[in-house]
């Protein structure tokens, strides 16, 4: 894309793009930090998650100001309008997505007590948290470089995630139903679970965005199928 | 590039004034400045009651494409158009149309309020006498319904006798649409209307061609896009004497289909 006759438009639009992927860089950190917490019983994680989620939180903000700021200096059209818009839709997916990992944390911390520890092993959760790291890490990746074909594979991946959850559900019912004293720590689990497939479909949402700012296409409700056929195109 | 062939909202097209149709049909329009050529080739249908805006960078042609549909340009010699321009059944580029009438039909409006030097009144009544006999009752009745049409009698029913050329810039434009409309025309042309304006009276006269457009066509070349975008239901992109791209203004100012429109209206032109 050539640049615009005021360039100070041009360094706008590198701002709040930029912006997203420090936001997008912190909440994969983030992230890594929970599944961490989540593996090896650093209780100490947690606080960092924490702390991280409010600077999320600030970062939202401000690219959002900037966004309104565009709108309203800029009148932006075409694709610089749906770069906008989709800025402010993505930092919305990256704050809940960062909401997310800090509820995986808090329940990490809880099932590491002593207590819970013994009875409920579900390997299948690193397996998903995994999966939805990296499907995040490409859906950043798809925005970065306004890459269609990465973003559909993220659409596609997210399947994985949603299977993944349903494996560690499974899973859970069954140690549930064999030992009702498991109840308690397989429901922090379902938690932890249900927020492992929450963050893939905010990577997914985001990558539906990208769709959207290079083709002008509003994928949000169509098949990872349908996504497919129209970068295709 | 006919209607059918630009693709529209059907939920935007089914509240409006109903279907779709042609008013005026150009037809592998090309234009000449002595041996210079100002227009290209051009395809492209001007629907019935809506508004169809021309944008591109100056000299672009778009304000010699709508001198064309009036034929303001035969006032000048050396000037001349090859192609056809149906409008209502006939092509109005051919020799033995009656220049007045078809200015009748189609009126327009230049950058520049034009007032002439004389009352408001008569600034409407003027245009009206040449072309029908009405009595005076019947005259004052036309006058206050261009006025009002124009959307400015209430301010100017206390001062028909006032000069025209004492009322505001934007006043003035809309003394101008006001005895464009007295003759009962069928197509508009409005040439930059507003970018002598105030960002007010820029505001009455948009406001003015979205009540305009449920009786009238309307054509309008601004260089302001964002002005395309709030008052026109097409937009034209022309550049070089030809045009790049005719569709839906949702579709030209959310999703172009050429690079070139794309370029121009974020922007990145030049």
């Amino acid at each position: 894309m050539s640049e615009h006759t005021y360039k100070q438009f041009d360094a706008e639009m590198e701002e709040i793009r930029s912006g997203v992927m420090a936001m997008g860089g912190m909440v994969e950190r983030q992230f890594a930090r929970a599944i961490q917490a989540l593996k090896h019983a650093e209780v100490d994680l947690i606080d960092v998650v924490a702390n991280d989620e409010q600077a999320i939180n600030q970062m939202q903000v401000n690219i959002d100001q900037q966004c309104s700021q565009i709108i309203a200096k800029r009148q932006p059209t075409a694709i610089d309008l749906r770069m906008v818009l989709t800025v402010v839709k993505v930092v919305n997916e990256l704050e809940r997505a960062g909401d997310e990992i800090k509820k995986i944390a808090y329940k990490a911390q809880q099932i590491q007590r002593p207590e819970r520890l013994s009875t409920v092993r579900a390997y299948e959760i690193t397996r998903a948290a995994e999966l939805a790291e990296d499907n995040l890490r490409l859906a950043l990746d798809a925005f970065a470089r306004l890459d269609v074909n990465a973003a559909a594979q993220v659409v596609s991946n997210d399947e994985a995630i949603d299977f993944a959850f349903l494996a560690v559900l499974r899973q859970l019912i069954s140690y549930m139903m064999e030992d009702p004293r498991t109840i308690t720590p397989a429901l922090e689990i379902v938690f932890i679970a249900k927020s492992i497939e929450r963050i893939g479909d905010h990577a997914k949402n985001i990558a539906e965005n990208v769709v959207h700012v290079v083709k002008g296409k509003d994928v949000r409700h169509a098949t990872a199928e349908q996504i497919r056929a129209e970068v295709a195109e | 590039m006919n209607l059918d062939a630009v693709a529209t909202r059907p939920e935007a097209e089914a509240g409006a004034a109903g279907p779709v149709v042609a008013k005026m049909s150009i037809q592998h329009l090309n234009f000449f400045y002595g041996k210079f050529q100002g227009l290209k080739d051009i395809n492209l249908d001007v629907a019935e009651r809506r508004v169809t805006a021309f944008i591109g960078p100056s000299g672009c042609g778009k304000s010699t494409l709508l001198r064309t549909m009036n034929r303001m340009y035969s006032l000048y010699p050396g000037q001349r158009a090859e192609g056809r321009i149906m409008f209502n059944g006939r092509d109005i580029l051919d020799s033995d149309v009656d220049l007045n009438m078809l200015r009748a039909k189609v009126g327009m409006v230049f950058q520049k309020p034009t007032p002439f030097p004389m009352s408001i009144y008569d600034n409407i009544a003027f245009g009206v006498r040449l072309y029908e006999r009405l009595s005076p009752r019947q005259m004052d009745e036309r006058v206050e319904w261009a006025l009002t049409k124009a959307a400015m009698w209430n301010e100017s029913k206390d001062k028909l006798k006032q000069s025209g050329m004492a009322l505001s810039g934007g006043q003035q434009q809309r003394l101008c649409i006001a005895r464009a409309v007295s003759v009962k025309p069928e197509v508009l042309l409005l040439d930059e209307p507003t970018s002598a304006l105030d960002p007010i009276s820029t505001a009455k006269i948009e406001e003015l061609i979205s009540e305009l457009k449920n009786d009238y066509t309307i054509a309008v070349v601004t260089h302001n896009m964002q002005q395309a975008a709030r008052v026109s239901d097409y937009t034209a992109y022309m550049y070089l004497g030809e045009l790049i791209e005719f569709s839906a203004t949702d579709e030209i100012f959310l999703k172009p289909k050429r690079k070139e429109t794309e370029d121009y209206i974020t922007g990145r032109f030049g």
